[in-house]
């Protein structure tokens, strides 16, 4: 699989190291009161969707950024590469 | 039909004119007492056991493909009982056994070769842990026996015992793990109990499960609507699709493996041998062929094919153990689906859901589990009760804070 990195061009996935869902940069809030429920479902359940995914994936030899690609885990197509701070902000977060 | 010496000899006297199939192919009934939903290894043992053991015998098993078109087709077949914790030990120890009287029970060639496994460790650590583990397997009333570097050698002459960076120092060697023909696991489960009664329906997908006020009453499939007062899903790599039919989200994510099989050889390797220092495990099959993987690829994926980069890192851990492995060609390789949960370990549960009842969240390593997978969720589906070596394979037990982490990586399925 090639990931075509926004700051570096395309990239042979091999050079980058996978985490999983990213809805994992939603880290639930501490201080809510259904937070031990809320923390549980974050680190134990997925989607595990069987199609377009949106996933977590570090450059560990490269440039050490984070992306989220989008990727269809039925043909292993990639059609779309942002960077994981992008997509934070745009959610709302500061960094 | 029995299989025996005796019948060989009389059907070659009488131009094998009576052989019968080894199951019916039956259309689906509308109605059945328990539906099981996949027919894989797990899926088609539990079915035989229900029969057998608990003479439970109006049930279906619902298979989108043809038996042996998943994980139970594609796996490197290798059995042993080496875990090291409560939880799991047990268990796999009460599969081993069921295995060593499988072919007798079933009545089937399963070609069963307890020839041994052997982890290698390259370090004095290395060798204290397997030291401990030897011990936890010996407690759960497994074999182990901590061999030395000569101890290895005299199995397996052939490997890079001075490798400058992981020189083999030594081993745990279970005498009793070995192989196992993996698809006549499956046929051997579904004659024995398409005999008793089942109906084992091929080519039927579940598209659908009907629910209502918390209550599974059945299934939809492509070949119609199925009722049932019990259905238990067992569709290792489809677990979450299966499962999202509920609405039910799992500690579950699907990886692919790959596995490798070279060109015919004469006899090299003993049993199975792990290397202690990378990912990869080697055999030889009865035909000659090396057969050997390692690492999951470690994205998610449903695509029953991986990728080079996982191809590379299994050949040089090959190599690094075995350099004359390069002498080799491969004949060819192919990948399965994983449903690899969140701390290594299965879940053989019901759920929340009455009536609906979930295995899953096998591994890499649930070929070896099949006996046991089959016994426990048979029993959990006959007595209500799970049976007493699978009381800890909970689906909750993450919430309970009691996940059973044999590899001690935490909650990243492409790292167990
Ligand atoms: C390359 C590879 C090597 C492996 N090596 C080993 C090993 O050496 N030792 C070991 O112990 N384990 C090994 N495993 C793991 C082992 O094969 C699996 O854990 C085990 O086979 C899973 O259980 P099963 O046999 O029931 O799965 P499967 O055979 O996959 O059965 C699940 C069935 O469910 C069916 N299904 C899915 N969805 C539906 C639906 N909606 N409706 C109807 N049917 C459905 C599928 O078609 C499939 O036939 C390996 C796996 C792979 C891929």
């Amino acid at each position: 699989m090639i990931i075509h990195h926004p700051l570096l061009g395309p990239r042979d996935a091999a050079e980058f190291v996978y985490l999983g869902d990213a809805s994992l940069i939603n880290r639930p809030d501490a201080s809510a009161d259904d937070a031990a429920e809320q923390f549980y479902e974050y680190q134990y359940l997925r989607d595990n969707v069987a199609g377009e995914m949106r996933e977590l994936w570090y450059h560990e030899q490269g440039d050490r950024s984070w992306l989220v690609v989008t990727r269809n885990t039925l043909t292993h197509e990639i059609s779309k590469v942002e960077l994981a701070r992008d997509v934070a902000r745009a959610n709302g977060r500061d960094r | 039909m029995r299989y025996s010496a005796l019948q060989i000899l009389k059907q070659g006297l009488t131009g094998n004119k009576g052989w019968t199939p080894a199951w019916r192919e039956p259309e689906p009934r509308t109605e059945y007492d328990i539906i099981i939903i996949g027919g894989g290894g797990h899926g088609l043992a539990t079915a035989y056991y229900l029969a057998k053991e608990h003479g439970i015998t109006n049930v279906a098993v619902l298979e989108k493909g043809w038996l042996g078109s998943g994980n139970i087709g594609r796996n490197t077949t290798i059995i042993r009982s080496n875990y090291m914790l409560p939880g799991n030990e047990p268990f796999y120890e009460l599969s081993m056994k069921l295995w060593e009287g499988l072919e007798q029970d079933f009545n089937y060639n399963a070609m069963i070769s307890q020839r041994g496994i052997l982890n290698l460790c390259h370090s004095d650590p290395q060798r204290d842990a397997y030291a401990r583990r030897g011990n936890a397997m010996l407690m759960a009333g497994a074999d182990a026996v901590l061999l030395d570097a000569d101890g290895v050698r005299k199995l397996c002459p052939d490997m890079d015992f001075d490798n400058a960076r992981f020189p083999i120092k030594g081993g745990l060697w279970q005498k009793r793990g070995g192989t196992v023909r993996h698809d006549a696991v499956a046929w051997g489960y579904a004659r024995g109990a398409d005999e008793r009664g089942v109906d084992i329906i091929q080519n039927c997908e579940v598209t659908g499960l009907q629910i209502n006020n918390g209550v599974c009453t059945g299934v939809d499939t492509t070949r119609g609507k199925i009722s049932a007062k019990k259905v238990a899903v067992c569709v290792a790599g489809s677990s979450s699709r299966v499962m999202s039919m509920a609405g039910m989200r799992l500690p579950i994510e699907s990886h692919v493996l790959q596995a490798f099989v070279s060109e015919g050889l004469k006899p090299t390797i003993p049993g199975v041998v792990t290397f202690g220092a990378g990912h990869f495990y080697i055999s030889q099959s009865d035909k000659g062929g090396l057969v050997f993987g390692g690492d999951i690829d470690g994205y998610n994926t449903y695509a029953q094919r991986g990728n080079l980069p996982t191809v590379e890192d299994v050949c040089e851990g090959g190599m690094a153990l075995m350099p004359n492995l390069g002498r080799a060609r491969l004949l060819r390789m192919w990948g399965g689906v994983m449903d690899m949960s969140m701390d290594g370990t299965p879940f053989i549960d019901k759920t929340d859901i009455s009536g609906l009842f979930f295995n899953g969240g096998w591994c890499y390593g649930g070929f070896k589990a099949t006996p046991a997978s089959g016994w426990c969720y048979a029993h959990l589906l006959a007595t209500d009760q799970p049976h007493e070596t699978a009381t800890q394979l909970r689906l909750d037990r993450f919430k309970r804070g009691r996940m059973i982490d044999e590899k001690g990586v935490g909650a990243q399925p492409n790292l167990h």
